[in-house]
């Protein structure tokens, strides 16, 4: 009984104890995407460079590629840039460039002054496909696979540890199966 | 302070006329879409909701919400379209379903047990006064029997 009425409150508290402490490495603006693992949103977008060109997403079947957010006005991208220079140099896997909500102007400006690392950028000016893909803050780079699913999505600029450790050893992953 | 009240009527009487102004002649319509987005999160100031903020990505959602209803779509379709995109996060009322049973049932089951614990606290009690002849409360062995070693020495002596 007295084990009870010490012990069961001590079991309370450790167990909040527990769930506080995991909380404060947990980052809330971390929303997990529901479309994991799901057919990658179709869009049909202009190529920045070439505004009377269109690409789709399907153009990319049978490669696996990244989706990256980018646009001008978004300063955490300029802290991710450099690693998608230095990643597109090794030319290991393409990447997309959807320009979100950007002029598209300032967005070649913007590649011009920070270097390029896209294999090609789509604008989405009014953020349309933004919404498809469940973007709600840039940057935010996706993993697609051959098939057209997106396997991964990483939420903020990517850091050479989270490309080293998670996007890179999926990317390869990918591409061997 | 009769130049200031008329000065506030004037502005108010502004602000009414800009408010007016773009309220849509379907007031049903307008008042249904308040209701829906009042009941759907923001993701970027992830405390409001969408009816509330001023992200761009939520003038952006409400746009796709205006844009849906008109399109004849139902509040579950809307909900489900953004859910399909966002996930349960975008709804303030979460879903019943397995990962959400504790959030929901849980205060259910620390009732059933606090009330557990009450009954089981007051069985305890009423047995213990039962067990004293006297019906008043309960003492514990060693103090009942000090208590009447106190009484015999009292009598004796």
């Amino acid at each position: 009984m007295r084990a009870l009425r010490w012990g069961l409150p001590l079991a309370i508290f450790a167990v909040l104890v527990g769930f506080l402490f995991v909380g404060l490495f947990r980052d809330p603006r971390e929303v997990p995407s529901p479309l994991i693992d799901k057919a990658a949103p179709a869009f049909a977008l202009p190529v920045l460079h070439q505004p009377e060109r269109k690409v789709a997403g399907a153009d990319y079947l049978g490669q696996v590629w990244l989706l990256n957010v980018w646009a001008s006005w978004c300063v955490a991208c300029r802290v991710e840039h450099p690693v998608l220079v230095e990643l597109a140099k090794s030319k290991v896997v393409p990447i997309v460039g959807l320009n979100y909500k950007d002029k598209p102007d300032e967005g070649i400006a913007w590649l011009a002054q920070h270097g390029d690392p896209y294999t090609l950028s789509v604008v989405d000016g009014d953020g349309r496909v933004g919404i498809d893909w469940g973007v709600y803050g840039v940057p935010e780079t996706f993993v697609v696979d051959k098939a057209g699913m997106i396997r991964y999505k990483h939420i903020g600029p990517v850091s050479p540890e989270a490309l080293q450790q998670t996007i890179l050893p999926l990317v390869r992953r990918l591409q061997q199966s | 302070m009769h130049r200031h009240a008329r000065l506030l009527a004037a502005a108010l009487a502004f602000a009414a006329g800009v408010a007016s102004a773009q309220v849509s002649p379907d007031l049903a319509f307008e008042d249904r879409l308040k209701r829906l987005e009042a009941d759907l999160r923001c993701l970027v100031c992830q405390n409001q909701t969408l009816a509330d903020s001023n992200a761009p990505l939520a003038e952006d959602l409400r746009r796709e919400v205006r844009t849906l209803a008109l399109s004849g779509k139902s509040d579950d379709e809307i909900r489900a379209f953004l859910v399909a995109r966002y996930g349960d996060f975008v709804l303030y009322r979460p879903p019943v379903k397995e990962s959400t049973w504790l959030l929901w049932f849980g205060p259910f089951l620390l009732l059933a047990g606090g009330v557990g614990a009450w009954l089981a606290i007051v069985r305890r009690r009423r047995r213990a006064e039962l067990g004293t002849d006297a019906g008043g409360p309960a003492l514990a062995p060693d103090a009942a029997t000090r208590a009447r070693d106190l009484l015999d020495e009292k009598s004796s002596g």
